[in-house]
């Protein structure tokens, strides 16, 4: 077997991927980002720049968000992935995140967007409170083109007074 | 772009991957967070024939802040500590502010999630945050291969831009930051184009206080400036001076003028030097307040 040969040779790979154990067999060098959307079918995470400055691939790892395009899925064997498409609520609404993406039109295009919601969606889980200082450093390592980022820390604000809203409901 | 192939090893134990890193040979890279190597992958700088997958090497995720060997404390962190575990440990957080001073601009809180610290200290970036912070403190990394184990000093690890010391077959298995003795702040000031990006000089500094509140030392550690992190002592400038009568603009100048940094499309040499002076002054007098804070602490404490 040449070296070429080896490189190629797959790989069986399991994760954890919002909430339902996916499975492939993957050579070693498909990124976390190809292997959700080729092997498994999860177009919902965007490809920007592919090489971890733009932020789009954004998925979260157990539980605290990556760039996908800079892992090799391989790596990753046995974890438990949270993408775009584990962030709305189990009924199939909107996620309080995506929710208040609408509510502040924090979108146009919405090719970010799916690296916006992951990344704010860990970053409230940790600060369920922040400031508008810290919800605007929350996204820093996310580019958008086209909002000029004001109505993003605006749906970030929004969307820590959604789950607060909604957690208080639950508990009376 | 994709990455290239490459032949994956994904040892279970720190013995496993020196013993499989030796018998790969010279065309290896070890992969640990990957945040630098896998773009450079990406865009296909950088096409090794073999990955030795370090992720699974529980033992090396850790922080420990410890007793060194000469009596003083000490951070080491483990080869698969992230930047993130690091930043968020507490203990490390109050014996050893500047790491999470300096880690809150290396890249973006996403990045520091996967990649590990040692890893960026192996990578050696002449940008990289922690190489200076290692070199100011007057750190080190531990190399080991399958037969054999050395203790690299700062000084000495950092080669040129983006080479360490070390070499095919060995395993950086960690790094230790010792803790400055004393009534010692310290502080990090960096200026970038953009939020998180690669600094265009960055700066961490080091003052130590007597116990009537006198500068004893003062020392900066810089990135972006040269090939490997400079490391100075502006003590001839400040040494002596009460904390708040110390000239912090004239030890910027100092140390600025000892620095020779080349120009780039980002910035010409001078006015690099001209920044670093700036920072310098800034992130000395941060530093002084803060020791002389800490001497407060101490002395209300002991009242």
């Amino acid at each position: 077997m040449t070296d070429t040969d080896a490189a190629e040779r797959n790989h069986p790979v399991t994760m954890l991927v919002n909430g339902v154990h996916r499975s492939a067999e993957i050579p070693a060098r498909r990124l976390l980002s190809d292997f959700l959307r080729h092997d498994l079918g999860l177009t919902g995470t965007h490809v920007g720049c592919e090489h971890g400055v733009c932020g789009a691939c954004t998925v979260l790892v157990d539980g605290r968000p990556i760039r996908s395009c800079l892992q090799f899925a391989v790596t990753l064997d046995g974890a438990q992935v949270t993408t775009i498409e584990g962030c709305t609520r189990a009924d199939g609404e909107l996620g309080s995140v995506q929710q208040a993406f609408q509510d502040c039109h924090g979108l146009q295009c919405g090719f970010c967007t799916p690296g916006f919601v992951t990344t704010i969606t860990a970053f409230l889980d940790e600060n369920p409170d922040p400031t508008e200082d810290e919800a605007r450093e929350a996204i820093a390592g996310n580019l958008c083109r086209c909002t000029g980022y004001q109505n993003i820390v605006a749906s970030v604000l929004r969307a820590a007074e959604l789950a607060n809203g909604s957690a208080g409901q639950e508990s009376t | 772009m994709k990455p290239p192939g490459f032949i994956y090893h994904r040892p279970e134990t720190v013995e496993d991957a020196l013993g499989v890193l030796a018998d790969v040979g010279p065309d290896a890279k070890v992969l640990a967070g990957g945040q630098s190597l896998v773009p450079m992958m990406n865009m296909r700088l950088a096409a090794p024939s073999h990955l030795v997958d370090v992720n699974r090497l529980a033992d090396l995720a850790y922080v420990r802040v410890g007793t060194a060997a000469d009596g003083g404390r000490e951070v080491a962190v483990g080869a698969l500590a992230r930047h993130a575990d690091v930043e968020r440990d507490e203990a490390a957080r109050a014996e050893l502010p500047l790491l999470a001073q300096a880690l809150r601009y290396v890249a973006h809180p996403t990045i520091r999630n996967r990649g590990t610290t040692v890893g960026s200290l192996v990578h050696a970036d002449p940008s990289g945050e922690m190489t200076a912070v290692l070199a100011l403190l007057g750190g080190s990394v531990e190399l080991r291969t399958a037969t054999a184990s050395r203790t690299v000093p700062a000084g000495e690890f950092f080669v040129g831009p983006l080479e360490s010391c070390a070499r095919a077959g060995e395993l950086a298995t960690r790094a230790v930051f010792p803790v400055p003795a004393g009534r010692t702040g310290s502080s990090w000031h960096e200026v970038a184009r953009r939020n998180g990006d690669y600094a265009v000089c960055g700066v961490g500094a080091l003052v130590t206080l007597d116990d009537v509140g006198r500068v004893a030392g003062a020392r900066v550690a810089y990135i972006s400036v040269g090939p490997v992190p400079e490391v100075l002592s502006v003590a001839d400038v400040v040494e002596q001076a009460p904390v708040d009568a110390a000239d912090w603009v004239a030890a910027g100048r100092y140390a600025a003028d000892r620095l020779e940094p080349e120009s780039d499309i980002h910035a010409t040499g001078e006015y690099r030097r001209h920044l670093a002076g700036v920072l310098t002054a800034r992130a000395l007098r941060e530093a002084s307040a803060r020791a002389a804070r800490l001497e407060e602490t101490i002395l209300e404490g002991s009242r």
